[in-house]
């Protein structure tokens, strides 16, 4: 343990995290100490986890701002769900079936990332905050209309409604327009959710501790001292982010394989939910990935362990954000808390040394 | 650098307290409830409810709410479902499908009987999935989508959207109504979408032709001055609406402001126009709609909710309060057929009722000797109502 450098045992305490979460969650649950409200929200916890890791690579490590998230889960989760839908009769085997939709999600999501990030992040200043908000709305809009069918002849695609796809007796609309995809096999379990979680994780620390990662982490402190150095701004700029929106898509896999209905709604995939994804983030802490996890955590069961109090969870979801801010990001909470584990740590090394 | 380790420590341990207070508050309610649940368990009903209260669908679900509500007290009045009292409880699901599934997760831990519910479509057939894997017991009021009663444990109080868009056609057919006929539609409302493709289905075999189809989407239902200048170019002597009364009373003031007076035909979503603020029921006249219900009939029973409504929430129902009610209703037909009793297991409630499901006959404020097939979809006749004098009046 001694031997390993700071950040191993940084990246090990959160790896160690997330699986002493997992193995406290599944002894609970084979003892059947977790209600089935909890049970439900294991799957979604682990794609919002990984929604708030991913933007937090955007947005903590390249130190831009996307406003978009839900845009690129939208576009995983849609490319997804579309293939198991056409896949379910040709690949009866569940786990690999749900590889290639992963792999699909992801490879969609994080194409749509680099689309914009050519143009976009050659740019200095907000623009791909704004970008990303436009491509959010429009991802929303496209499936919205977008009717697509499946009969003996192939496909049909259309946009104005299921009866123009003109389909065979026997057809089946796939993708209707703004009802979305029904029918989603239920594939995502709280295992493959935590598996990702690790991945993602493993993906992003890596990343951030790689020669690469340091030249992200330059052009985010001094773009103008990366520049001069000889680092290529606009490649590595790509890496971070598309590997960000791949990730989100990954997100949007677990999130359509886990629901029976995948509608494209403000509320799922608008701005509201990018926001949300953002609020984990800021609150967890910017370039902070165990912050981004716990405050996904706690923000996504609050309103649900809420539920009782009915009019007032929204507001009291409000004060508690308020206060987390306060207690994560005001000088004079900063101030305290290091007076507090100045203190903390003092008594520590005292009973240590006693031990001694 | 040390320092900044100790601090996010201890910023995570705070936040995993938080944490855990929250899971703890959480277990304590539970084992709160459980008790409250164990002092009188196996007397008593437990119906959930699932419907949006907050957000831009909350109408629909206020409405679900207070028609439950009434019902529910009505019976408990009465004594309750075969003696034993009834509890009634609503979550909101915001129309979210994945806020939906929690809030049925919410109910289950509660230890809910039956569920009525859910209001709208999308989060409808997202519960079915999970309440069919529960095998639990759920009758939606409102939920219209083909897929909400795709499962032999779901059943509906309201029509579906395919057989509106289909009676509709034919009605129109079969009376001779018109013989151009032009449609507006909703295209990003699932209800509206849903109509609308039957009726074009239907119009096939009927005698009218569709001149014109125009969509609008729930970002842009307020000028609808384009899709009515077609309609009237097109020479529609008809004008099929297929959604809900707030934007169909703009379409009617435009259609009268432009001079263009044809049929205006409507579904179920229609009914509620004459209430609508500001607006100038005389423009309503001759307004023909298919519709479960009336406030207005003088039916005894029909009476008697419309004023109870009235007295208890200062507001006319809807058909959606109508159709919470007659659920209600046969949700209690259905255990009192089945021989239910409070202490049996929701999976084991489920098994009787769906089979008392198809065996009872209520009559309701939506319909009269009301009947369920095995399929889920109820067999109740679609009254026309149409709009004489600033009232309603049923046409058949």
């Amino acid at each position: 343990m001694k031997k390993m450098s700071k950040t191993t045992k940084d990246n090990m305490i959160t790896y160690l995290m997330v699986i002493l979460i997992f193995i406290v969650v599944q002894i609970l649950t084979s003892t059947g100490n977790v209600s089935s409200l909890l049970q439900g929200l294991l799957v979604p916890l682990c794609a919002y986890i990984i929604l708030a890791v991913s933007l937090n690579l955007t947005v903590g490590i390249l130190g831009e701002l996307s406003l978009g998230h839900a845009g690129f889960m939208c576009v995983g989760a849609f490319t997804s769900a579309f293939f198991s839908k056409c896949a379910m009769e040709a690949i009866p085997v569940t786990g690999l079936r749900y590889f290639i939709a992963l792999l699909i999600g992801a490879a969609a999501a994080g194409a749509c990332g680099i689309l914009i990030g050519i143009p976009v992040l050659r740019l200095k200043g907000d623009y791909l905050a704004i970008v990303t908000l436009a491509f959010g709305e429009i991802i929303k809009n496209i499936v919205n209309v977008l009717f697509i069918g499946k009969d003996e002849n192939g496909f049909h695609f259309s946009t104005k409604d299921s009866l123009s796809l003109g389909l065979e007796d026997g057809g089946k609309v796939i993708i209707n327009g703004p009802q979305g995809i029904t029918g989603t096999p239920k594939d995502s379990t709280f295992i493959i959710g935590v598996a990702l979680i690790l991945v993602t994780l493993f993906i992003v620390l890596n990343l951030m501790h790689s020669r690469s990662g340091r030249a992200i982490m330059a052009i985010r402190d001094n773009r103008i001292a990366a520049e001069s150095v000889g680092i290529n701004i606009t490649k590595y700029k790509l890496m971070a982010f598309s590997i960000s929106a791949a990730l989100a898509g990954v997100a949007g896999v677990i999130y359509a394989h886990n629901l029976a209905t995948l509608t494209a709604q403000p509320k799922n995939f608008g701005y509201n939910m990018s926001i949300m994804i953002l609020v984990f983030v800021v609150l967890g802490g910017i370039g902070n990935m165990r912050g981004s996890i716990i405050a996904a955590i706690i923000l996504t069961l609050l309103p649900e362990l809420l539920r009782s109090l009915s009019d007032y969870r929204m507001l009291i979801y409000a004060v508690v954000l308020i206060v987390m801010m306060l207690f994560n990001w005001s000088p004079k909470a900063i101030e305290w808390r290091e007076k507090f584990s100045a203190k903390f740590r003092r008594g520590k090394n005292k009973s240590a040394k006693e031990a001694a | 650098m040390k320092m900044k380790k100790a601090v996010s420590a201890i910023l995570v341990a705070a936040m995993a307290m938080t944490l855990m207070a929250g899971c703890g508050s959480k277990s304590d309610s539970g084992s709160d409830k459980a008790a409250d649940a164990g002092s009188e368990s196996g007397s008593v009903f437990k119906i959930g409810a699932i419907g949006p209260v907050t957000g831009g669908a909350a109408v629909y679900g206020e409405a679900v709410k207070n028609g439950a509500e009434l019902a529910v007290k009505e019976i408990n009045e009465a004594g309750g479902i075969g003696g034993t009292q009834v509890e009634l409880k609503y979550e909101d699901d915001e129309h979210d499908a994945e806020k939906a599934v929690n809030a049925y997760n919410t109910l289950k831990d509660w230890g809910m009987h039956a569920l009525l519910g859910t209001v709208t479509s999308a989060p409808c057939v997202a519960v079915g999935e999970v309440a069919q894997a529960d095998n639990t017991f759920m009758l939606t009021p409102s939920g219209t989508a083909v897929e909400c009663v795709q499962y032999d444990n779901a059943f509906r109080v309201c029509f579906s959207d395919p057989m509106q868009g289909l009676e509709s056609a034919k009605y129109i057919g079969e009376k001779g109504l018109a013989k151009k006929v032009a449609a507006i539609y909703d295209s990003s409302d699932v209800y509206s979408t849903g109509i609308y493709e039957a009726f074009v289905k239907e119009a096939e075999n009927q005698d009218f032709e569709i001149v014109a189809a125009e969509a609008f989407t729930a970002e842009a239902k307020t000028d609808f001055s384009v899709q009515l200048q077609k309609a009237k170019d097109a020479g529609a002597e008809l004008v099929f609406l297929p959604f809900y009364y707030t934007e169909a009373s703009l379409v009617l003031k435009q259609a009268a402001g432009m001079k263009f007076s044809p049929i205006f035909f409507g579904c179920d979503g229609m009914d509620g126009i004459l209430a609508v603020e500001g607006f100038d029921v005389d423009l309503a006249n001759n307004l023909m709609f298919m519709s479960p219900f009336t406030p207005t009939s003088e039916d005894e029973t029909i009476q008697k909710f419309v004023k109870d409504y009235e007295e208890a929430y200062g507001q006319t129902p809807n058909q959606f309060a109508a159709d919470a009610y007659d659920g209600v209703y046969a949700i209690k037909a259905a255990m009192e057929a089945g021989e239910v009793t409070a202490d049996m297991s929701p999976s084991d409630v489920c098994d009787a009722m769906k089979e008392a499901m198809l065996e009872i006959s209520i009559d309701g404020v939506t319909a009269k000797g009301l009947t369920w097939e095995a399929s889920g979809e109820p067999s109740k006749e679609p009254m026309v109502v149409k709009i004489e004098n600033g009232d309603y009046a049923v046409v058949e």
